[in-house]
């Protein structure tokens, strides 16, 4: 096909705006609020000026968007060390101790923060019983801080009230914005609904950060933002994979449908080092709906089985360990989900969780006042967070105290900050760790001022919400001290504004051309649009990078055979169109799934071993592979080849 | 569908700085547009104004996450969600009511059975958070920025363990 190219003939050419900032944050979720809350201490008295950028607005962006019923990193009573050993444990064998560490040290800080602003967090009183957040507040029970004692639903879980979470992080978020904004006299520095696509690195030093260049999706506006550190907190990748839901329901991802891979894909555009793009996350969720499970197994103590009545992780235990030894007896979050598809594979189905049995069983010994609450405890965890799954129950006549629920495990996903670890690869903290793993600054990439926090750091997982604020906090303060280091460096890319802001908008050039040549837009020689780019993405990684379609299953032959159709899509990218600034959004969303994906892939192909059985099978090594797997699996991407360089690094374990 | 909006209720929030659902939807997709009339197929006009009339609508619905924050915000309480139509049967809905301090939730069953919940949902009114007080009036030392901690650690005087 003819390339595209943008003259403006066929589209109005936007306005170009020019910010300059000195610490830019993409992002609006935990991560970026956390940055903006620490870096307005560090970096307001030194004169520098913070901004954040959201495609979304603030109040309800990011994973947690919709609320949470639990805070999953909460550390307590227990020990850093241990942490280190959760998190290695469930993501097998492999993590950055250094991150994972340095993160549970200084986790529970924000969890504080966060109650001093107004997030209910349940407490037990002083007979054990657990009290919902206002109460605890009004009857003035310690904060956690104080000594309160929190609810925990699992070892490092706590339950709260977290319908307005987000809200109220991002209100604190925003009056540090503000404060800075005010001390350093700029007239903006958050901007909602502009959707940074590329980032810009200086014209001298390929491996150095100079900008980032957007969109607006409201108004016809393209943004450059002028920069010398920037943060990329743009969350993880859904919707890369063909999704169980046939139509409508593909917008209930488990994780957030908005999170389009562009941390990951913007990061290797920019030459960034990647880590652990061949993880994923299969989370075996209430089905449909996708609810959240850790509550009812670990607070309400409810089990799974298939439609025998066994227990699939006790049954299939001996013959799972044949090839993955003592990682099953370790039970992880993948090992589990192995598990569990043994007996579904078999016919063994549906797998259930029992929610009946356990409700009944905790009501045994309990006052009727007592057994409502418990009702609308259940209930809660559900409306706190995926409040589809209420209104699956509710359309299926189900009440989880009366029957049991199917679970089924969902298509993957690619994330770093849940039971995931793909992402970047960091420098680690300043005052431990192995040389190889610090060049520096916290939390940044190897492209030096470029920093990442929550999903964005890989190869290590099991940070959540808290985890990522707080990882947020740590590299807004270590952005500020990169800055002031560098203070004497002149920093300036080399792209032109003009020709950035006709890339941009190609896709609505190209709409603007080709579209009256059909009698529907939708089906034209000239161009694809972004849903049907979209689908066409989903059905390939489903078929042959080990999506639901295939129970998982994939090999280098078959790998090899999507490379094929995964050049093609990169190349039909080009080819895409967008009637108006929405399906822009959509289009540009697509181009870093597209990246994401092909990193997932090209990172599969490389570890010969299958490390996470349950999320994903090598067909052609079916075994975990210690001996010569035991290690991170690396990448980088060059954007004018499009080749990817992927390699080994040495894991070092420094918690015994 | 998943979001919904109902025609009688929406006034496009005419009015207001912003149009709620639109500013508040994670994913973009709720849009102002002209309403049609189903029959005629004739852009409806507000004989005052002589202006189209707006309504928002979901104008994507295959990218909905059902996370209400449409439904919770909108002033005319004119949406609702469908619950995904290719697995959930018709009847069933889920309602909430968004207050200062809590939300209630009414849940309504396929077979017309009702349950009713409330629950809190912050313990400081919206836009009282002060980031400046407690802990947070303190100052970060710019000359530790090298140590581990952020500035609350180094206020209190915490100090962070390294692995043992």
């Amino acid at each position: 096909m003819e390339p595209k190219v943008n003259n403006w003939e066929f589209c109005e050419k936007p306005e170009i705006v020019v910010h300059e900032t000195d610490l830019l944050l993409i992002g609006g979720g935990m991560a970026c609020c956390g940055a903006a809350y620490e870096a307005d201490r560090w970096a307001t008295p030194e004169g520098l000026r913070v901004t954040m950028v959201d495609k979304a607005a603030t109040d309800r962006s990011g994973a947690v968007a919709m609320g949470l019923s639990a805070i999953n990193t909460y550390l307590g009573e227990n020990s850093t060390e241990d942490y280190v050993r959760y998190v290695r444990n469930d993501l097998m064998g492999i993590t950055r101790e250094d991150l994972t560490f340095d993160l549970g040290r200084v986790v529970d800080d924000s969890v504080y923060l966060f109650e001093d602003w107004g997030l209910p967090i349940w407490k037990k009183d002083k007979e054990g019983k657990s009290v919902d957040g206002a109460r605890a507040q009004r009857e003035e029970m310690p904060s956690l801080r104080d000594g309160g004692t929190p609810v925990r639903s699992g070892r490092w879980q706590i339950m709260i009230n977290g319908e307005s979470y987000k809200v109220i992080v991002a209100e604190a978020a925003k009056l540090a914005l503000e404060n800075n904004r005010k001390a350093t006299g700029v007239d903006q520095n958050h901007f909602e609904r502009v959707f940074i696509v590329k980032l810009m690195l200086d014209k001298d030093d390929p491996k150095k950060v100079a900008g980032a260049v957007g969109f607006s999706v409201r108004e016809h506006k393209v943004y450059i933002f002028k920069c010398k550190t920037a943060l990329l907190g743009t969350g993880g990748c859904v919707n890369i994979f063909k999704t169980r839901s046939t139509a409508e329901g593909q917008g209930r991802a488990w994780f957030p449908v908005w999170n389009s891979g562009s941390n990951y894909a913007m990061a290797a555009e920019s030459g960034a080092e990647m880590t652990m793009m061949e993880n994923r996350f299969v989370p075996a969720r209430f089905k449909d709906g996708y609810g959240p499970v850790g509550a009812w197994f670990l607070l309400f103590k409810a089990k799974a089985t298939n439609a025998l009545g066994e227990d699939y992780c006790a049954t299939n235990l001996e013959e799972s360990r044949k090839l993955y030894g003592k990682y099953v007896d370790s039970l992880g979050t993948c090992m589990r989900n192995h598990m569990m598809m043994i007996d579904m594979k078999a016919g063994k189905g549906p797998i259930k969780i029992h929610t009946d049995v356990a409700l009944q069983t905790l009501s045994e010994t309990m006052s009727k006042k007592e057994i409502k609450h418990l009702e609308a405890e259940a209930w809660e965890d559900f409306l706190d967070m995926t409040i589809a799954q209420a209104g699956v129950w509710a359309a299926n006549n189900m009440e989880p105290e009366k029957v049991p629920s199917e679970l089924m495990p969902s298509e993957p996903y690619l994330l770093g900050s849940h039971a995931g670890c793909a992402g970047l690869w960091t420098s680690g903290p300043e005052d431990f760790g192995p040389d190889e793993y610090s060049w520096g600054y916290n939390r940044m990439t190897t492209i030096n001022g470029l920093f990442t926090a929550g999903d964005g750091v890989g190869a290590s997982g099991h940070k959540f919400s808290s985890g990522s604020h707080a990882e947020g906090r740590i590299a807004g303060k270590s952005m500020t001290s990169y800055f002031l280091d560098t203070k004497g460096e002149d920093v300036g890319y080399g792209e032109d504004h003009e020709e950035l802001a006709k890339e941009i908008y190609m896709p609505m050039e190209t709409f603007g051309k080709f579209s009256g040549y059909t009698t529907d837009p939708d089906i034209n020689p000239h161009y694809i649009r972004p849903a049907m780019m979209q689908q066409r993405l989903q059905k390939v990684m489903d078929e042959y990078v080990g999506g639901v379609g295939t129970w998982y299953m994939t090999s280098k032959t078959m790998l090899e055979e999507g490379f094929k159709y995964l050049v093609m899509i990169k190349e039909d990218a080009l080819h895409m169109s967008a009637e108006n600034l929405h399906e822009l959004l959509r289009a540009w969303e697509n181009f870093h799934r597209i990246l994401a994906g092909e990193a997932h892939a090209r990172h599969i192909h490389f570890r010969e071993e299958t490390r996470y059985p349950g999320y994903y099978y090598r067909g052609d090594f079916l075994a975990i592979d210690d001996e010569n797997w035991k290690c991170f699996v690396n990448s980088t991407y060059d954007k004018e080849t499009g080749e990817w360089d992927v390699f080994k690094r040495e894991y070092h374990q420094l918690v015994p | 569908m998943p979001s919904y909006v109902i025609t009688e209720k929406c006034d496009s929030c005419a009015g207001q700085d912003k149009t709620a659902c639109m500013y508040i939807c994670p994913h973009d997709l709720m849009a102002l547009t002209e309403q049609v009339d189903p029959i005629t197929k004739k852009v409806i006009v507000n004989p005052e104004t002589n202006k189209p009339v707006m309504k928002a609508w979901n104008q994507e619905p295959v990218q909905c996450w059902e996370c209400y924050s449409c439904v919770k915000i909108c002033p005319q309480q004119a949406i609702s969600i469908r619950c995904y139509a290719d697995f959930a049967p018709l009847g069933g809905e889920v309602i909430p009511m968004l207050g200062s301090d809590s939300i209630m939730w009414t849940i309504k069953f396929r077979n017309g059975n009702i349950k009713r919940f409330k629950f809190p949902v912050r313990t400081v009114d919206a836009g009282a958070v002060d980031i400046f007080s407690g802990v947070g009036e303190a100052q970060a030392d710019v000359s530790r920025i090298k140590e581990p901690g952020f500035f609350t650690h180094h206020a209190i005087g915490v100090g962070l363990p390294t692995p043992a």
